[in-house]
């Protein structure tokens, strides 16, 4: 308590932003179309995550022509191209800089707190006070690690999709990469192109070609309207926004990238890491149903592409339908593999999650997740950004911003204005 | 005034689930539960198992009777075959897994099921319980299922049931993990 009094007040303003990434600075750019006075506070550099968060080669599930942000898109001469992850900070900044966003860099927020009539979020140099608050921070924060970690032996390496950069990081022996999302499938590709074996372990995932009927996938996501579905709309929602990212990687061949494609370039597929017992790692024996689920989910997904191909007419446009040979896992997957001398280093590609660690408000469930309700959360005045499928499915996309800021800066400048009214009416009376 | 879709009809209550997931998803304790059996030595490698109670839903629970299961071994192996060898129970016990998955799936999907037979088969080498060979695993060294089902829909759709079924079972989750299994004993 006394620390905290002995903090300087940084500012006042009615909206700060936490987080200058690509949702934050839409959001920015959004306030600031309605002359709502606010601030966006970064721990590091605009894009930080970007930055210094992400392995070398990483680039973009989107070609280049679906980068946009409200006001602003991609303008570069290689529109079905893919960014690196330096042309996404290039790309971020420019937005920061062509918006005029009000960013207030190296500056870490380390505890929010409720307080009067809004927040008080306290940065490593002095605190700020505002009425609604933005969480901007992203949802890929801490990479989760399953408990059975905790099993693997003291001589094996363990890293994770954040803390790897690039082959070279890792011992020349056998590398077993856990996790069938774009995360996975891209770090096994890659190890396995340095001549490392490589073991896979796959659990559930999303399965798609990088090029359909001579169109970028992601074009009949967009077309066909299943990146705008809306999280109300489907079944289960919490499952919705559980669903790994999907096994693409932007490449300049724009070559699909799947288990089949990974086992002919010798990466060896196996199950979920199920277990971690005398020094063995143990796969699950539901490698064929976690393919079979895929598969027959891919083939839901393209044959929606050819229905919405067919009645809107683009038959004539793109090339003929196509399927694509069923996931082939091999006569015996094996069931385990000895750590130390087969395996030397295990990547975990297990998924990230949120850190609102410096957040104190009653605003978590029993898991420790965020209570919102597509992104507006359950306290006045608060908001969250760039979920997965926060709002729709493309929410935690670059081009998913603009929907969701558009929206959620309607009800922010409606709170601001609700909570306003009581003062002026002190007034008048 | 619409005209109502026909509703699949497999005998299982898909709302009493769902309304049982929901319940559940706010009290956890209640999904906690004990599945118990216990067996009697006979003679021979012949056993008698006994299914009575089991505890869920905060509190124990009691079958409608009781069910009993003989287990043994064929003739070939010297025994008296008064029951199906344990290792048969094994796949018995994901049949009728797998098969409630596919019943409670087609109605949450309102399929219509006409037929639905599965074929089950085990390999196993005996070079491993045996003790003949050290490389070889005492179970078995896969288990292969087929599902043979008439049901109103496309071999796709029907596709989907079982695999949507796999991935929702407790006995494939069973056999396809490890388990971690405490075995104790004392003297009568």
């Amino acid at each position: 308590m006394t620390t905290r009094a002995k903090r300087r007040l940084a500012g006042i303003v009615d909206v700060i932003v936490i987080g200058a990434g690509h949702s934050g600075l839409a959001m920015s750019y959004a306030l600031s179309q309605r002359s709502i006075d606010h601030v966006v506070l970064e721990r590091g550099e605009v894009a930080n995550s970007w930055r210094t968060e992400r392995w070398d080669s990483l680039s973009l599930l989107t070609p280049n022509w679906m980068s946009r942000l409200p006001g602003y898109r991609y303008q570069g001469g290689d529109p079905d191209g893919y960014m690196g992850v330096r042309e996404v900070v290039d790309f971020v900044s420019g937005y920061a800089v062509a918006t005029s966003a009000p960013v207030i860099s190296q500056t870490t927020v380390v505890q929010v707190t409720p307080a009067g009539n809004g927040y008080r979020v306290s940065t490593e140099r002095g605190d700020w006070h505002c009425r609604a608050l933005v969480l901007a921070t992203g949802a890929f924060n801490v990479p989760v690690v399953p408990r059975l970690a905790e099993g693997v032996p003291a001589g094996v390496t363990q890293l994770t999709a954040m803390d790897y950069r690039n082959p070279g990081q890792l011992d020349e022996a056998g590398v077993l990469v856990v996790g069938a999302s774009a995360t996975g499938l891209q770090l096994a590709q890659e190890i396995r192109h340095s001549g490392r074996p490589v073991t896979l372990a796959v659990g559930e995932h999303v399965r798609m070609p990088r090029v359909y009927r001579g169109r970028d996938v992601q074009w009949w996501m967009l077309a066909s309207g299943v990146l705008d579905q809306r999280i109300e709309e489907t079944d289960d929602p919490d499952r919705a926004r559980r669903v790994p990212s999907p096994q693409l990687v932007g490449s300049p061949e724009r070559s699909t990238l799947d288990l089949n494609s990974l086992r002919g370039q010798g990466v060896e597929i196996v199950g979920r890491l199920a277990g971690v017992r005398d020094g063995k790692a143990q796969f699950s024996g539901s490698l064929r149903n976690v393919c079979a689920l895929a598969d027959l989910k891919m083939n839901r997904l393209l044959a929606l592409f050819d229905e919405w191909a067919a009645v809107n007419g683009y038959d004539s446009e793109v090339a003929s339908a196509e399927r694509y040979a069923a996931t082939d896992v091999g006569a015996a997957p094996r069931l385990g593999l000895e750590f130390g001398r087969e395996i030397k280093t295990v990547l975990w590609a297990t998924g990230f999650r949120p850190d609102y660690t410096w957040l104190e408000a009653p605003v978590f469930d029993r898991r420790g997740n965020l209570r919102h309700d597509r992104g507006v959360v359950d306290a006045p005045g608060l908001y969250v950004l760039g979920l997965p499928y926060l709002r729709r499915r493309k929410s935690s996309f670059i081009h998913g911003a603009e929907d969701d800021v558009r929206e959620l800066s309607v009800h922010l400048a409606d709170y601001l204005d609700r909570t306003a009214r009581p003062q002026l009416a002190a007034v008048a009376v | 005034m619409t005209i109502e879709a026909q509703k699949a009809e497999n005998g299982v209550n898909v709302e009493a689930l769902l309304g049982a997931r929901e319940a559940l998803t706010e009290a956890p304790e209640a999904a906690r539960f004990k599945w118990r059996a216990t067996s009697e030595w006979l003679n021979g490698t012949h056993s008698r198992a006994t299914v009575d109670g089991f505890y869920g839903l905060g509190g124990e629970q009691k079958h409608r009777q009781t069910f009993t299961f003989d287990t043994d071994h064929p003739e070939i192996f010297a025994a008296e075959d008064n029951g199906a060898t344990p290792v048969e129970m094994v796949l018995v016990g994901l049949a009728g897994c797998l098969g409630a998955g596919i019943a409670s799936v087609a109605q949450n999907r309102n399929i219509q099921l006409r037929s639905v037979k599965a074929t089950l088969e085990a390999g196993m080498d005996l070079q491993g319980i045996l003790g003949i060979d050290d490389g070889v695993r005492n179970g078995f060294d896969g288990i292969k299922v087929h599902y043979e089902i008439d049901a109103e829909a496309t071999p796709e759709e029907i596709a989907a049931l079982v695999a949507q079924s796999q991935k929702r079972s407790a006995v494939f989750d069973i056999i396809t993990n490890p388990t971690d299994v405490t075995v104790s004993t004392s003297k009568a």
